[in-house]
């Protein structure tokens, strides 16, 4: 036996897909199904999305999220995913890591929100040693105060999800379809996107963050890579997932009540 | 509790910041604020209660677990007319960041949903037997009800949960 391999014994099993622009509607129908399907512990790299996308989490309401005017007018995509959270604009600048794992997967620690968020931290403080100013702020990995990553979690009775979006680059006109949330961490001080988030580009080298982030997930787990074909022959294509592309119909149908309520607000 | 007291000093030495509803006690702390849990109740391991009067059965999640899952958003619940089964989910709450799944005790039929918790969905975390009550169930099979926990053996099976961590 190696010494890695004497290192990794004891260590639960995290089989490892690594993607480079699978679709984030995709990846996201990929991971509620094997959060609630499978019995395995999975982490999911997608490096880049292709075009750009608008994801919503689960009570998303696009009238109030979204300036949809710019959004019908351009056509982008906006979906509602099946986790929790906030609004992003992901492309082929964004990172995802997903973690999905079994209650029992790390030791003591508790399924809940806050403990399975402060557990992701300490694993990218590792991956971030020695690259910038890390921490998690409130639900958000910061430099500073400019945020580069942003969080969602799903948590069912068995098992968990925590996935990441991070912000490797990004295009500023893409950030201009996002309103100001209502509800927004306070460290952002009502500042506009463009102030209040950075990129990672700045801070290390693509492959190296990649690299980094395997060998983190390394030190909990006995990480083995799967293959996407082998993936796909394991899905059922009838599973009845959360995660929806919104239609134009729907888009549109928000963008006339967002208008009618701003005339009758004016008319009062 | 151990895990998160290790976390927290952890986190601290690696300049990790927390949010401030985290569920992190003074290291040295010998006391706990235990979340209350009613008489009358009958509870599940994964943290929703019932209460059974007559032939309805009122379901929500305790006290432990909206204090554990932090400030709900939103809440999503099924239909009336619709059935749960024991044990499987029903519906969900997001907190924050997080949906989480809320299971059905027991099996029956949903004659009555909280309609107050699309506006208010906080009302889970300020009333969590009373005014956040979830769902009202008419139980196709009442001896369900005899394999969940009372209160005082949920009271034991929260305070082992969380030793464990």
């Amino acid at each position: 036996m190696t010494i890695s391999q004497t290192r990794n014994v004891g260590l639960p099993l995290m089989k490892l897909v690594r993607w480079k622009g699978v679709p984030i509607l995709q990846q996201l129908h990929l991971e509620e199904q094997l959060l609630r399907t499978s019995s395995e512990n999975w982490c999911i790299i997608n490096d880049g999305a292709n075009d750009p996308t608008i994801v919503m989490g689960i009570s998303g309401k696009p009238a109030q999220l979204l300036k949809l005017d710019s959004v019908l007018n351009d056509r982008i995509p906006v979906i509602r995913r099946y986790t929790g959270g906030g609004t992003v604009v992901v492309d082929c600048g964004t990172v995802f890591v997903t973690f999905i794992c079994n209650k029992d997967a790390v030791p003591g620690l508790q399924p809940y929100p806050q403990p399975i968020m402060s557990w992701s931290s300490l694993l990218y403080a590792l991956v971030f040693r020695g690259f910038g100013d890390f921490s998690l702020r409130e639900n958000d990995y910061a430099f500073g105060n400019h945020k580069f990553g942003g969080n969602a979690q799903s948590i069912t009775k068995n098992r968990w999800i925590h996935h990441t979006s991070f912000l490797w680059d990004y295009e500023a006109r893409n950030m201009a379809y996002l309103k100001l949330p209502a509800r927004a961490p306070e460290y952002r001080v009502a500042r506009d996107h463009l102030e209040f988030i950075c990129r990672m580009k700045d801070y290390m080298p693509r492959s190296v963050f990649v690299d980094r982030t395997i060998k983190a997930v390394e030190t909990h787990f006995s990480v083995r890579p799967v293959e996407l074909e082998a993936m796909e022959t394991n899905l059922n294509s009838k599973f009845p997932h959360s995660t929806k592309l919104l239609t134009e119909q729907e888009l549109e149908a928000a963008a006339f009540e967002s208008h009618f309520e701003k005339a009758l607000s004016h008319s009062l | 509790m151990a895990l998160r007291m290790w976390a927290s000093s952890t986190a601290n030495a690696l300049r990790v910041s927390c949010a401030s509803k985290a569920h992190v006690s003074p290291a040295f702390s010998l006391s706990r604020c235990f979340s209350s849990v009613l008489d009358g109740l009958k509870y599940a391991t994964s943290h929703e209660w019932v209460k059974h009067e007559g032939s309805v059965a009122t379901i929500g999640i305790t006290d432990h677990a909206q204090d554990h899952l932090g400030e709900v958003v939103f809440v999503e619940i099924p239909e009336p007319g619709g059935s749960v089964s024991k044990g499987n989910g029903f519906g969900a709450v997001e907190s924050v960041k997080a949906t989480s799944d809320v299971n059905s005790p027991i099996s029956g039929e949903v004659v009555e949903v909280n309609s107050k918790l699309s506006e208010a969905p906080g009302l889970i975390n300020s009333s969590p037997y009373e005014d956040g009550w979830m769902i009202k169930v008419k139980p196709s099979n009442p001896s369900e009800l005899e394999s969940l926990m009372g209160p005082k053996e949920y009271t034991k099976f929260c305070e082992e949960e969380d030793a464990a961590h």
